[in-house]
């Protein structure tokens, strides 16, 4: 045997990217977002209650292009989230494990996190913008 | 903390190109190669086989390259009929038996084929199973019994019997366990779902007897625990059963027993 460290073998680079491996990696990703968010809600608290010229500054950042887009996001997040974690727990109770159940049921999760989404969105543009 | 991308020493290299000379059918293969006595990173390699001159398998595709183009390429193979577990390897992406892979089921383009994912490798195709192996040991794939032996089997009913079914079958060719992200991350210590397939098997035999240590030993935040109901080993398991169902089996009896 030849004195050499042995390589390791590719994983995440070449293994096909199914929708039940996205949706999991997913599942993190967006509950990392959901953290790092919860801090920006904290953000806007600590500004409301330090009167109303410090809220309306937090107001006018998160008001802008790139606010809207990191509450899209967040909002985004925690419907992905909510809906996956649904299905997890079903999956807990040992429901879906068949091929054609779980990969029914991931697509499930996608759609149902943009429609929740593009729901919320659609009322708060009604009810007269988002900041 | 997971280690995302390859080691300095796996980061893979451009390699050399083997042309069919007047091919009716060619085919592009893609084959991941290393050896240990080079002191070079692992390379891919492109072959071009004529399938108008080759069996339908993958397997066949591999061995046609190796007896009459490269004999230098290793891959580890035995029963040629998805009975032996040998040929397990990523081919087109997902993990499977190379002999019961065939050709026409890959997806158009070049075929890719890989070592199993994340783990050491020895030589080309060919996978260090040393720590697969010995975590499989260490659930005692064996009978455990504590009542004296009888003059005869110890027999099941038709329906306790019935419970191995989808188990039995499973030929350790270790396709799942190396699809399973969370096994890349924590394969030292999370079992993988072919060894915990493999645990509940135990487990539902009528005939064994140590059923509460076998749970007592899966017990673990990691052994056990580490399974995130990810899927892949389901939708990649060459034998087509389901490993995540019998890990959701266990940790149903994990809480079963707590209630009680």
């Amino acid at each position: 045997m030849a004195d050499t460290q042995r390589p390791l073998s590719p994983h995440l680079q070449i293994y096909r990217k199914q929708v039940q491996m996205m949706t999991s990696i997913t599942h993190r990703a967006t509950g990392i977002a959901l953290a790092i968010g919860t801090l920006l809600v904290v953000c806007g608290l600590l500004q409301l209650a330090a009167g109303e010229e410090s809220f309306n500054r937090f107001k006018g950042i998160i008001g802008s292009p790139v606010g809207i887009v990191l509450l899209l996001g967040w909002s985004w997040s925690l419907f992905y989230h909510l809906c996956n974690g649904i299905r997890h727990l079903l999956q807990d109770a040992g429901l879906g494990y068949e091929i054609p159940q779980f990969v029914r049921s991931s697509w499930l999760s996608v759609a149902g996190s943009i429609v929740l989404t593009v729901l919320v969105w659609a009322y708060v543009w009604m009810a007269g913008g988002a900041a | 903390m997971a280690e995302f991308s390859l080691p300095k020493n796996s980061k893979i290299q451009p390699g050399k190109h083997h042309p069919a000379k007047d091919a009716k059918k060619p085919r592009t293969f893609r084959i991941y190669r290393w050896s240990p006595d080079d002191g070079q990173n692992p390379r891919i390699d492109t072959y071009e086989v004529d399938l108008a001159a080759c069996g339908p398998m993958v397997l066949d595709a591999l061995l046609k390259i190796k007896n009459e183009i490269d004999p230098t390429l290793t891959l580890r193979r035995s029963c040629r009929e998805g009975i032996c577990g040998s040929c397990a390897m990523n081919i087109d992406g997902t993990n499977t038996l190379a002999c019961t892979k065939a050709i026409g089921e890959c997806s158009s383009g070049d075929v890719k084929i890989y070592p199993l994912p994340h783990m050491p490798v020895v030589k080309d195709l060919v996978p260090d199973l040393t720590h697969f192996y010995a975590q499989f040991a260490s659930i005692k794939p064996w009978i455990r019994t504590q009542s004296p032996a009888p003059d005869r089997e110890r027999l099941q009913s038709p329906e306790e019997r019935k419970k191995l079914d989808g188990l039995y079958e499973c030929i350790l060719c270790a396709c799942c366990t190396t699809s399973c992200p969370s096994y890349w991350w924590n394969g030292d210590k999370y079992l993988g779902p072919a060894i915990l397939l493999q645990a509940y098997r135990w487990i539902v035999d009528s005939r064994d007897e140590a059923t509460g240590e076998r749970l007592d030993d899966l017990e673990d935040p990691f052994k056990l625990y580490r399974c995130h109901t990810i899927m892949n080993c389901t939708r990649t398991c060459p034998k087509g059963l389901n490993p995540a169902k019998a890990i959701a089996e266990i940790k149903k009896l994990m809480v079963e027993r707590r209630s009680a």
